[in-house]
């Protein structure tokens, strides 16, 4: 497969126009089919029981008083779910995080599972399975857990990335270190520093439809789960792993997905489901309820963060550096490691240093969530420059203008950047009318700039020219944000046809190619440009279906505005060949036309942002409320531009949420106090002003039209930016996250 | 589970009477429909009050106004005369919730869930209604303040109902209000919540207040002391500050998920001083 990815610059017809998402009516009537609306003859209910401890030894667990209950067809344990992970420590903390083995990590950490005929007779044998805990000292704070007095949670984890290795094990798992140049020196330079520590609470995704699943395990050694994901290979990978199945033999299909924003990255429940269903010889549906996604399926990292910037007086900085400290519920991640990398991104610096520590704590396993680890460090490291530009006297865009990282700067975690538009956007936030608009009484402004990498991937597609012209895209992305929609007009593009002529689905593992997760913001980029080389590849078929309709030599016919047409005048009378006309004579030609792509999206370009945030504080009472906000970002460029808006908008409403009010909230016990959307507060649509969007359009050198991922960029810079309008609104401070009515009125009373 | 939709009162208490494991009466349900998603909720009857005669009612009379145990909080204020009698208590019982929740929760229920932070049941106390109970043995009244006795419990007998709600006639140059403080702008619960009801004499001075506090205690309270701070003033400064103190020094806060001690205790005042405000000018205060 020769497939040149370099980007061409070209008039577009499709790409660029917003047709209506072909998946809309379905989910607006109810039509559309999510992970609970998928049933099965026979199907059993499914329940987990959950541990009530933060931390507990299991010395036992007895089911036979739960397996007498009448309707109840399985019961398992861990021991139903033996270790086959062959020392991969990454799958292990999978199979422990889906059942408890030796011990229970945190509250709400699954210990026994139950299939039964209804919902009640499911309850009711949860209440009879008698679990032995010998409940262990726990820790659920980042900092607290660092300490040398803290309890380990694994007395197997030795710090690594340290010289020489510790002989003693502790909750750090990792140390992780970016940067170049000599900071020392760097910061010997500045004519002033700022230096301040942030921390940050746990947040979760919050999609609103919870994690279901439908699981069937056959006799013969088959299996199919329908499942709510954001990556259906990947869930066979581990399920299949887990479980002792052939890849092959296990058929994964991805329903509709009412949220995922990366906690549909990970399998929580879906092996303990096909284990019940192994068990039991019937199909089990297993749905988590609200308060079991916040207790056990994956939140973000808390977080804290020392940040230190050196700068001139002119404003160029000399040096930064930043520790941070990143949670990773009970088992080893690497977000801080990510944070590290992400901390600087946005600047050209000479002497940089950043170093991560992996923090195990009772808490739930983190796992990624939107730009994950990056909102957080540009929390911190936005919220020091925009003091830095205070400090110095200096407009805060100015100063980033002055250290924006551009082309050919050598990154703070290593490339050298190709073209960005961290520079572009910060241009267009200077010319922004928002920038210079009059803000009220009591109102603060605040803006700052966000990185994220973007990712690519193995990609398979397929596109299959049906026999009245009209095309199926296949594609195995799963469609989180609209992508169906944008790789139809991508199709409609290349081949030259109107947009409803594409009918694009996700297809199930059994029927193509594997293909990375929705992860990365690379659904529409790594798939787009599988459909472009699909779609090329169908236009070489056509082309041969009309050389040989003509008569003509293969070199005699080329591609153009959605035809086949016959080169030089010799072949002059013959009126080019629609789509439509190829494929209706396509049997008679040699068969069904289609054209195939696998590859790797290599060259995921760089994605940047800059938000600005106006907020109004009620100094009596510490209430804000964010009047106007604007988002501008590069998408490289936007295929279908109001779902290109749609996801800068998203991201900086969960970024709002995170900033001002959402937080895990943990007692003493360990317990979660707010499992649930009434007192885990995202906003409600009138908690936000209507969210403006400016889309610049850098084009990616690796892609055939441009395209950057546009998914995640858009949740990094809102808590920095909310905390700059505040501090700028109260006139101080303020350098914990979130920024809720109680820390803003103690900061207003001295006691922050 | 059953379900019953009795056509009285009296089959409905006869049925909450007879049950002999937790029954529950559902009026809007917005707070027992929740509650039967939890995984440890239990019932073996729920009673429909919603087909009973006059339950639907606001009814207004020489006493004042009788509002049905199933009236909607939405319904309140489409009642013209209920809302220029008592704004202070409509516009409390619709902020519960959103705009669909008011459409089916009533001020019975809100009472009856017996949460502390309860939005309708300051205002309630502030205005100093009662309640008309039906129950095996007939009908009694009660104050309202008398029927939360702590988070989640009431006073409430084995198969009585709250049949009504009732809120006396007003005075002229009277006024009320009620503020809460969420962080959020709807679907919230009170962290702090604070209602005013206040008389004026001719002069603009104070006659009579009530001013009760939601969401700084085990249940809602009646601050005798933030009153007394008000009554006799023109609602002067000095006059405000004094309420704003007496109603911080009388909050008994908890720390929990929702909001700190120093914070809920600040700002019980801050919003007892705008809600006096509010029910003065509305009584006709300059």
């Amino acid at each position: 497969m020769s497939f040149d990815a370099a980007y061409q610059s070209k008039t577009f017809n499709s790409v660029g126009t917003r047709p209506l998402r072909p998946d809309g009516v379905d989910k607006v009537t109810g039509r559309a089919r999510y992970g609970a609306d998928f049933n099965m003859p026979g199907q059993l209910v499914a329940r987990v029981l959950r541990s009530p401890h933060a931390h507990a030894r299991i010395r036992g667990i007895d089911t036979s008083k739960a397996e007498a209950v009448k309707g109840v067809k399985a019961i398992v344990t861990a021991a139903d779910l033996p270790d086959l992970t062959n020392g991969n420590a990454d799958l292990f903390a999978i199979l422990d995080n889906c059942m408890a083995r030796d011990k229970a990590m945190y509250d709400g950490h699954a210990v026994a599972a139950v299939a039964a005929i209804d919902e009640k007779a499911a309850k009711q044998a949860l209440k009879l399975i008698e679990v032995d805990y010998e409940v262990l000292p726990h820790v659920v704070d980042v900092d607290a857990a660092m300490q040398t007095d803290a309890p380990v949670l694994n007395e197997t984890v030795f710090t690594t990335g340290i010289e020489p290795a510790p002989t003693s094990p502790s909750n750090v798992t990792n140390r992780a270190e970016f940067g170049h140049g000599d900071v020392d020196a760097g910061f010997a330079k500045a004519d002033v520093i700022v230096e301040r520590s942030y921390k940050t609470e746990q947040t979760h995704q919050g999609y609103i439809e919870p994690h279901a699943c439908v699981a069937n395990c056959n006799t013969d050694g088959t299996a199919d789960l329908w499942v709510c994901t954001q990556g259906h290979f990947v869930y066979r990978q581990n399920c299949a792993d887990l479980l002792g199945l052939e890849v092959s033999k296990l058929r994964v299909t991805s329903s509709e997905i009412g949220g995922g924003f990366g906690g549909k990255t990970h399998v929580w429940a879906e092996p303990v489901a096909l284990a019940l269903s192994r068990k039991a010889g019937r199909p089990v549906k297993l749905i988590m309820s609200r308060e079991e996604v916040f207790r056990a399926s994956g939140p973000t990292s808390a977080t804290s963060i020392d940040v230190k910037i050196g700068a001139r007086k002119d404003g160029r900085i000399t040096a930064a550096s930043a520790t941070l400290r990143y949670s990773s519920g009970p088992y080893p991640g690497m977000w801080a490691e990510l944070g590290a990398m992400t901390s600087f991104a946005c600047y050209d610096l000479d002497n940089v240093q950043t170093v991560g520590f992996e923090v195990l704590v009772n808490r739930p396993k983190v796992a990624a969530y939107r730009a994950p680890s990056a909102p957080m460090a540009a929390f911190a490291v936005e919220s020091a420059v925009d003091e830095l530009a205070h400090t110095l006297g200096i407009d805060a865009v100015d100063l980033r203008v002055k250290n924006a990282a551009k082309e050919g700067t050598k990154s703070s975690y290593g490339p050298v950047y190709g073209p960005i538009g961290i520079g572009p956007t910060l241009q267009a936030a200077k010319s922004h009318p928002h920038m210079s608009a009059p803000l009220g009484k009591n109102q603060g402004r605040g803006m700052a700039c966000g990185f994220w990498f973007n990712f690519g991937g193995q990609t398979c597609t397929d596109l299959n020219i049906n026999a009245d012209g009209t095309v199926t895209l296949a594609v195995g992305t799963v469609d989180v944000g609209g992508s169906r929609a944008s790789l139809s007009l991508i199709a409609a593009e290349e081949l030259g046809i109107a947009y409803d002529d594409v009918k694009a689905v996700v297809a199930d593992t059994a029927t193509l190619g594997y293909n990375d997760m929705t992860d990365g913001s690379r659904g529409t980029f790594s798939s787009s440009m599988a459909t472009i080389s699909a779609a090329r590849n169908a236009i070489k078929v056509m082309c041969k279906r009309a050389a040989l309709t003509w008569d003509i030599p293969l070199e005699d016919v080329y591609w153009e505005d959605g035809h086949a047409h016959a080169a030089g005048t010799k072949h002059g009378n013959r009126a080019p060949l629609s789509v439509k006309e190829l494929a209706a004579e396509a049997g008679n030609t040699g068969g069904p036309i289609a054209g195939h792509s696998e590859l790797v999206a290599d060259g995921a370009g760089v994605s940047f942002a800059t938000h600005i945030c106006d907020i109004e504080v009620d100094p009596e009472t510490g209430s804000s409320r964010v009047v106007r906000y604007t988002v501008i970002q590069d998408a490289g460029k936007a295929v279908h531009p109001s779902y290109v808006e749609g996801q800068y908008q998203g991201g900086a409403a969960q970024g709002i949420g995170w900033a001002l009010n959402e937080e895990y909230v943990y007692g003493a016990d360990g317990r979660l106090q707010n499992p649930g959307f009434l007192d885990y507060r995202i906003p409600v649509c009138s908690d936000l002003p209507m969210i403006d969007t400016q889309i610049l359009e850098i084009p990616n050198p690796n892609h055939p039209y441009g395209v950057r991922g546009v998914g995640e960029t858009s949740i990094v810079p809102p808590l920095a930016a909310i905390a700059n309008a505040v501090s700028n609104a109260v006139g101080v401070r303020m350098s914990h996250i979130p920024i809720s009515p109680p820390r803003i009125l103690a900061a207003l009373d001295g006691n922050g | 589970m059953r379900y019953e939709r009795p056509q009285t009162l009296e089959d409905a208490a006869a049925l909450l009477a007879a049950a002999d494991a937790p029954a529950f009466v559902l009026a809007g349900g917005t707070d027992l429909l929740v509650r039967m998603q939890n995984d440890n909720f239990e019932a073996d009857l729920i009673v429909d009050i919603k087909s009973i005669a006059g339950m639907g009612d606001i009814v207004q009379s020489d006493a004042g106004f009788v509002i049905g145990a199933a009236v909607p909080c939405a319904a309140l204020s489409e009642d013209a005369a209920l809302v220029a009698a008592w704004p202070g208590v409509v516009e409390a019982a619709n902020l519960i919730g959103s705009t669909q929740i008011q459409g089916r929760c009533t001020v019975a229920g809100n009472l009856c869930n017996a949460s502390p932070a309860a939005d309708s049941v300051p205002a309630l106390v502030a205005a100093d209604a009662r309640v008309r109970i039906a129950g095996p043995n007939g009908t009694r009244e009660a104050a309202v303040i008398d029927i939360p006795t702590g988070p989640g419990k009431t006073s409430l007998a084995k198969g009585e109902i709250i049949e009504a709600v009732l809120l006396p006639k007003r005075a002229a140059q009277a006024g009320d209000a009620y503020l809460r403080f969420i962080p959020r702008t709807e679907m919230d619960i009170a962290v702090v919540g604070v209602s005013v009801n206040l008389t004026l004499d001719a002069g603009g001075t104070v006659t009579s207040a009530r001013v009760a506090l939601g969401a700084v205690g085990p249940t809602v309270m009646l601050v005798d002391a933030a009153a007394e701070a008000i009554i006799g003033t023109s609602l002067d400064d000095a006059a405000l500050d004094a309420l704003a103190a007496a109603c911080s020094a009388a909050s008994t806060p908890i720390d929990d998920k929702r909001g700190t001690v120093a914070f809920r205790t600040k700002v019980a005042g801050v919003l007892a001083r705008r809600a006096a405000q509010t029910a003065y000018t509305r009584a006709g205060g300059k």
